[in-house]
């Protein structure tokens, strides 16, 4: 039953969404008073106020709007399909493979479309791999998955140790940021923001069956779910999901795992909530940390990555600490 | 109304056979008890009859089409199940459970029919659980959770009732009241059912029919008077059984 308090959530929820977004467009070196952030927003004229905001700041924000909503997709899908508490977006190693590409690109000299470009030919070809090799009989089984997902992580992860060791400090400089999630470089096209939508609706599309499945496969199946699709659908979306933001903000940890387990320990257990739940507060967490990404220790930046376990360290056990003593 | 035929049915795991050549039709209005000891292959035989487990040989039909052509929400539809460890206790409460019974039948997409609410109350109401409407599934104690599990079968609202060991975590009391109250529910659907136990006593005392199920793939197949005797018994669980009759009842122990 969808009960008035999880309304209550949702509409907070975006509250906070467009909150964390006026935030952000408000932070950073030149300061922006919230008069001039509506003029500056929507002005035709070319003013510096107006090209902060509309060639800066608000790319930079909904980019990060945009990966932090995919990454928390993507982490309570994987939670359903791996029935692991402990599952996040990059458990099957798609940000390994991501990285691998990324790191190649950086050693090579390359940056920007051409860096994206072998960060996701890198998750794509993680993905399939994963599938790959534990599809071999024919039929697959989650904990096959996992198993060689997780495997298959450690195997990225000893390339990029070697990529890391063997390159010259500079680069080091650049790869660090980019495992770490760095959004400074980031922009989104149409084809982000649809990736995200067709998500969120798709999501809520199927959310009862996930209410479903996460009970286990057995009772799902005497409920009437075709599990061996739902389970393809939900490891190729997920993957896609993941990939996409990866490529966009590099492996910006905490995002995927901790999301999703606040808003279940905030009362959102119903798929019907949670998903587009996930989708406002991935996306405004990520927002919010990037603004203090660029403003905390001004002129340098963090790598956003940090900040998000900064911030979502402490806020994760306060919840969970306040939800055990009810 | 369900009308299942189960004819000439193999099926074998390894190289071990469960049951060879099994014929049995279940018309609407039977109850059915699955007897064998430990391992012999209820609980496998349950899952075969849900589309689980491949035939080696011979069909499984509801109402004329085999159960591995139905769609899985057409024939979880129709059939339902209690399996035999019953229903995990995750974080939700009694209420987000129970209507889960419901999803093969739901039409919404977003919100709870008002049609599925009421049933779904309705069958916590059956099995005095609406007073915990509310409640975590995970403070639940283990009878509890086991009339939670019956409850949501009973939401689905199925033709065919599957039942693999209903009487786990009940005490004596518990069994034969809420075996009554589901059999009373089953009735008055005009629907069927399937019970594996190991309760001999359970089983003639609800079921009018038998399948017992004995080793190397064997089984008898009859009416619970003529198939629950003190030979057959014997032989199907390895060990001497007697029963003492009692008016209609008949009582078994193990000598």
């Amino acid at each position: 039953m969808i009960a008035q308090k999880q309304i209550l959530l949702l509409s907070s929820l975006i509250v906070f969404s467009v909150a964390s977004i006026i935030f952000s467009l408000l932070s950073g070196s030149v300061d922006i008073s919230a008069t001039q952030l509506a003029e500056g927003i929507f002005s035709t004229e070319p003013s510096l106020n107006a090209q902060v905001l509309q060639e800066i700041r608000l790319p930079r924000t909904l980019a990060a709007f945009v990966t932090g909503g995919l990454l928390a997709l993507s982490g309570a899908i994987m939670q359903v399909l791996l029935r692991n508490p402990l599952a996040d977006p990059y458990i099957l190693g798609i940000s390994g493979g991501a990285a691998v590409g990324a790191l190649s690109a950086i050693l090579v000299g390359a940056t920007g479309f051409w860096l994206s470009n072998a960060a996701f030919v890198g998750a794509l070809s993680s993905i399939f791999l994963v599938f790959g090799i534990a599809n071999k009989f024919g039929n697959w089984s989650v904990t096959r998955l996992l198993l060689t997902g997780v495997v298959v992580s450690a195997g990225w992860g000893a390339v990029i140790n070697i990529l890391l060791t063997t390159s010259s400090t500079n680069n080091v400089q650049s790869m660090l940021f980019w495992l770490m999630g760095d959004l400074s470089q980031s922009r989104v096209n149409p084809a982000h923001y649809l990736l995200l939508l067709v998500g969120l609706v798709g999501g809520i599309f199927i959310s009862r069956s996930l209410n479903v499945l996460i009970r286990g496969e057995l009772l799902a199946v005497s409920l009437g779910v075709n599990v061996q699709s739902l389970r393809l659908l939900l490891f190729f979306s997920a993957s896609v999901f993941t990939a996409t933001a990866v490529t966009v903000a590099g492996s910006v940890g905490f995002v995927g795992l901790i999301i999703p387990h606040i808003l279940r320990l905030l009362g959102a257990r119903d798929h019907r909530i949670l998903i587009p739940s996930c989708v406002l507060l991935g996306g405004s967490f990520l927002v919010m940390a990037d603004s203090l990404a660029r403003t905390l220790i001004a002129p340098q930046q963090l790598p956003v990555g940090v900040v998000t376990a900064v911030i979502g360290v402490p806020a994760f056990i306060l919840i969970l600490r306040s939800t055990i003593r009810k | 109304m369900a009308n299942l035929k189960i004819q000439s049915l193999s099926l074998q795991i390894e190289s071990k056979i469960l049951c060879r050549d099994l014929n049995v039709q279940i018309r609407e209005n039977e109850r059915w008890g699955l007897l064998g000891k430990n391992g012999v292959g209820k609980t496998t035989l349950l899952h075969a009859l849900i589309g689980q487990r491949r035939t080696n040989q011979g069909s499984i039909q509801l109402d004329g089409v085999s159960v591995y052509d139905l769609k899985q929400r057409e024939l979880a539809s129709k059939v339902g199940i209690l399996f035999q460890q019953g229903i995990e206790a995750l974080p939700a409460t009694v209420f987000e459970t129970v209507i889960l019974g419901r999803h093969p039948h739901t039409q919404s997409l977003l919100w709870d029919d008002p049609k599925d609410i009421q049933i779904a109350e309705n069958a916590l109401a059956a099995f005095d659980l609406d007073q915990l409407k509310e409640r975590a599934v995970d403070t639940l104690s283990g009878g509890e959770l086991q009339r939670l599990a019956l409850a949501m079968l009973l939401a689905q609202t199925p033709q065919l009732f599957l039942l693999d060991e209903p009487s786990n975590h009940l005490d004596v009391a518990f069994q034969v009241k809420l075996l009554t109250v589901l059999t009373n529910k089953v009735a008055d659907t005009s629907a069927s059912m399937i019970m594996a136990t190991h309760d001999i006593n359970l089983a003639f005392r609800f079921c009018e029919n038998i399948i017992l199920l004995l080793e190397d793939g064997e089984s008898l197949v009859g009416k619970s008077v003529d198939v629950l005797t003190e030979e057959n018994l014997s032989q199907a669980y390895g060990c001497h059984i007697r029963s003492i009759n009692s008016g209609e009842r008949r009582l078994f122990y193990p000598a």
